[in-house]
């Protein structure tokens, strides 16, 4: 009998096949890939128009086969919004960083939860503003050092982190939301599945979803890839548990 | 044939995969690729359990996978 | 029998727009123009678009934005302090080379100031706003039919060009009312989505971009350069004016929008008295009609400038003219309207009688 080779894992169809920008060791890239994954296992290709940030993943764009275009700091969900009233039968989601979302964006993320149109946002949690150089984010951890906390985040000269996921899951709003982390395969592959039932909650026309991914920035960290994967969970677990804290009845 | 593909040319040399392979076959090469990074290496591709592991972790999408099965 | 309706000029230009075929409309309330995202809300559902309360002037932009890059006609309106939260969404929207249309009730400045007619935004429309090199067509219509009918206009030009046209007004044109009829009517069915839209590949080869990032210098620079053909054609094509009672003028009123309706009375008490004055109303302030006006040197011994701010729509006649003849200016703000008299009391002051 012959051998035959079986795939076990290909690159997607709806990944363009360019090297990215990102830094080695940078976890926006597995979020970028898992996007294209569940784009491809969904038959999406053809519907998807992406939001990319303005942060690290500014680019986002240059790396898929899908359509996209490029919001405003903070701005892409309510571009999303006025994408997915357009066009409700296309799916349209929304890729931000921390900076982007939870500082400049806080008023259009909220709002657009509360809405709860079918919308689904990938929220890139990595502590702190990647593309500017290491600046002090939302979610940078109280005692974590920055370019703009040198010290240690206190809450005195600070304030306190913000846990988006468990924010946004007070609303009446959205169908969806998780924190998932991209640390290790075995939280990737969970981080998988929830993305896929945020981007089923809007297929189904559920309603909004949003899935918080724990993320590293080996660069600004100053840690070596595999020590930041350590480090999500050593320090941002703690304070960012990992969870489902919104699933309204038909997403699956 | 090979089962653990990896694009040398896509590599940054992270060294993710190398930490997260059950069985140890990953290893940073000393080859430079085009852009200047020592692309990951599999030392001993018989014996990738194909877990998947690697190519979960590996954030440039490097690597891609296979398995031989009788026909 | 004519087909003409008594509306309100904010829920008349709402109407003006549904009937140039916008059919998504995104705002935030603000004064002197909240009867057009009512009217909207209302009167969108009805033919099959959709209006949408933004959070703010920020997201109603953003919001447009993104319609406005799957290639309908969208449109938000907003007065002065609402505008200016837009200048962010104004310039990507223009650096992406994606239509839609703002219309902005201008009311008195700075700061809160008030909700009276102004037309201190005259700088922030044609001149910048936001950052970058970049142009709007800015359409000042001085009377509610005119602004009915330029919706049309804006429309077509945004489309045309892919560019932000602006539509300015007041809270005068906005809260009056007068007979109105829509005499274009645009089928939206006929409409067709842009190839360059992002609405999904739908088997399309390639995928759609929309940005307005390009991080290489020279890239940059040719894009821009792309852009300011395009403006440049404009100018060349577009500028538009009305020119009243200019035949046989010896001086002209320049005033734009409401004030140049009030400017027309000053112009028939001037002539009753012998004094033979015309105006020159802009229509489009960007492109600014720099032709049409330079035509009359020599003609003309000299203009009076009006208007509802300070010294910015003189900016323009001053680059226009230059020393080609004297130049006077007269101008109120804070909301304060003056009446035709005033102005030809300020006219008589700077012109003599006008002989
Ligand atoms: C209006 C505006 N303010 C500030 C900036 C500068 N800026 C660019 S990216 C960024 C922060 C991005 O951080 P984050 O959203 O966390 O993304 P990351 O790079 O970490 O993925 C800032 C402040 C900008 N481009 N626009
Ligand atoms: S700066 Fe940080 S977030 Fe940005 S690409 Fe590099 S590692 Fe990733
Ligand atoms: S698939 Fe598993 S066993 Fe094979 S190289 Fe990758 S991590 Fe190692
Ligand atoms: S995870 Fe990918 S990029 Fe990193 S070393 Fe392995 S193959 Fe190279
Ligand atoms: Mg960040």
């Amino acid at each position: 009998m012959a051998e035959q080779m079986k795939v076990i894992y290909e690159r997607p169809k709806s990944w363009a096949n360019k090297v990215t920008h990102y830094c080695p060791g940078c976890t926006h890239g597995v979020a970028h890939r898992l996007i294209a994954e569940l784009v491809d296992e969904m038959g999406l290709m053809d519907k998807t128009i992406g939001v990319w940030p303005v942060g690290c993943s500014v680019l986002g764009y240059d790396y898929f086969n899908f359509d996209s275009v490029e919001a405003a700091h903070g701005r892409a969900p309510a571009m999303a919004t006025g994408i997915k009233v357009t066009n409700p039968d296309n799916f349209v989601f929304a890729y931000q960083g921390d900076g982007d979302l939870a500082s400049i964006g806080m008023a259009e993320i909220v709002h657009a939860a509360a809405r709860g149109w079918p919308i689904t946002v990938i929220f890139i949690n990595n502590g702190n503003y990647g593309m500017t150089g290491g600046q002090m984010a939302p979610t940078t951890l109280l005692g974590q050092k920055t370019t703009t906390s040198p010290l240690g985040r206190t809450p005195q000269t600070n304030g306190f982190p913000i846990r988006v996921a468990e924010m946004l899951a007070q609303l009446d709003g959205p169908a969806y939301i998780a924190r998932v982390s991209l640390d290790s395969p075995v939280n990737i592959r969970k981080a998988k599945s929830a993305m896929r039932k945020a981007f089923n909650a809007q297929v189904r026309g559920i309603g909004f979803s949003l899935v918080e991914c724990l993320s590293t920035c080996p660069t600004n960290w100053r840690l070596t890839p595999v020590e930041s994967m350590e480090r999500v969970r050593k320090e941002v677990m703690p304070y960012f548990p990992l969870g489902e804290f919104k699933v309204v009845e038909g997403v699956l | 044939m090979e089962r653990v593909s990896i694009d040398e040319q896509r590599c940054k040399s992270c060294g993710l995969c190398i930490s997260v392979c059950p069985v140890k076959i990953l290893i940073i090469s000393d080859r430079l690729n085009a852009r200047g990074f020592r692309p990951a290496q599999c030392t001993d591709q018989d014996k990738c359990t194909s877990c998947g592991s690697c190519a979960l972790v590996c954030p440039d999408v490097a690597i891609e996978l296979y398995r031989e099965v009788k026909a | 029998m004519s087909n003409k309706v008594l509306m309100k000029g904010a829920e008349a230009l709402a109407e003006g727009a549904i009937q140039a075929g916008c059919r998504y409309y995104f705002g935030y309330p603000i004064t002197p123009q909240n009867e057009t995202p009512e009217y909207m809300s209302r009167r969108l559902p009805e033919v099959g678009g959709r209006f949408v309360q933004a959070e703010s002037e920020v997201a109603s932009i953003n919001m447009v934005y993104g319609a406005a890059c799957t290639g309908v006609r969208t449109m938000t309106s907003s007065s002065s302090p609402g505008i200016s939260l837009m200048q962010e969404g104004i310039s990507y929207i223009s650096g992406s080379n994606v239509p839609c249309v703002v219309m902005n009730a201008m009311r008195g400045g700075p700061g809160l100031g008030n909700i009276a007619p102004a037309q201190g935004d005259y700088f922030q429309a044609v001149k910048g706003g936001g950052n970058g090199d970049y142009r709007r067509i800015v359409l000042a219509p001085s009377s509610i039919q005119e602004g009915v009918d330029l919706f049309v206009d804006a429309f077509e030009l945004a489309d045309k060009y892919r560019m932000v046209v602006m539509v300015i007004i007041d809270g005068l044109i906005g809260q009056m009312m007068e007979p109105v009829e829509f005499k274009t009517k645009v089928d939206v069915s006929t409409l067709k989505t842009p190839e360059w839209a992002t609405v999904g590949r739908h088997g399309r080869d390639h995928a759609n971009i929309i940005t307005s990032l390009t991080l290489d210098a020279p890239g940059l620079e040719q894009w821009n350069l792309k852009l300011q053909a395009k403006y440049a054609q404009v100018e060349l094509t577009e500028s538009r004016i009305e020119e009243y009672q200019m035949d046989d003028a010896d001086y002209a009123i320049i005033a734009y929008g409401t004030m140049a309706r009030i400017a027309k009375t000053t112009v028939r008490i001037a002539r009753a008295k012998g004094i033979k004055l015309g105006l020159l109303r802009p229509i489009t302030v960007w492109p600014f009609p720099r032709k049409q006006i330079q035509a009359y040197v020599g003609k003309l011994k000299g203009t009076l400038t009006v208007e509802l701010a300070y010294r910015q729509l003189f900016e323009d006649v001053q680059l226009t003219l230059c020393d080609k003849m004297p130049l006077g200016w007269y101008g109120r703000g804070g909301g304060i309207v003056p009446g035709p008299q005033e102005i030809l009391t300020a006219f008589e002051e700077q012109f003599g009688k006008g002989r």
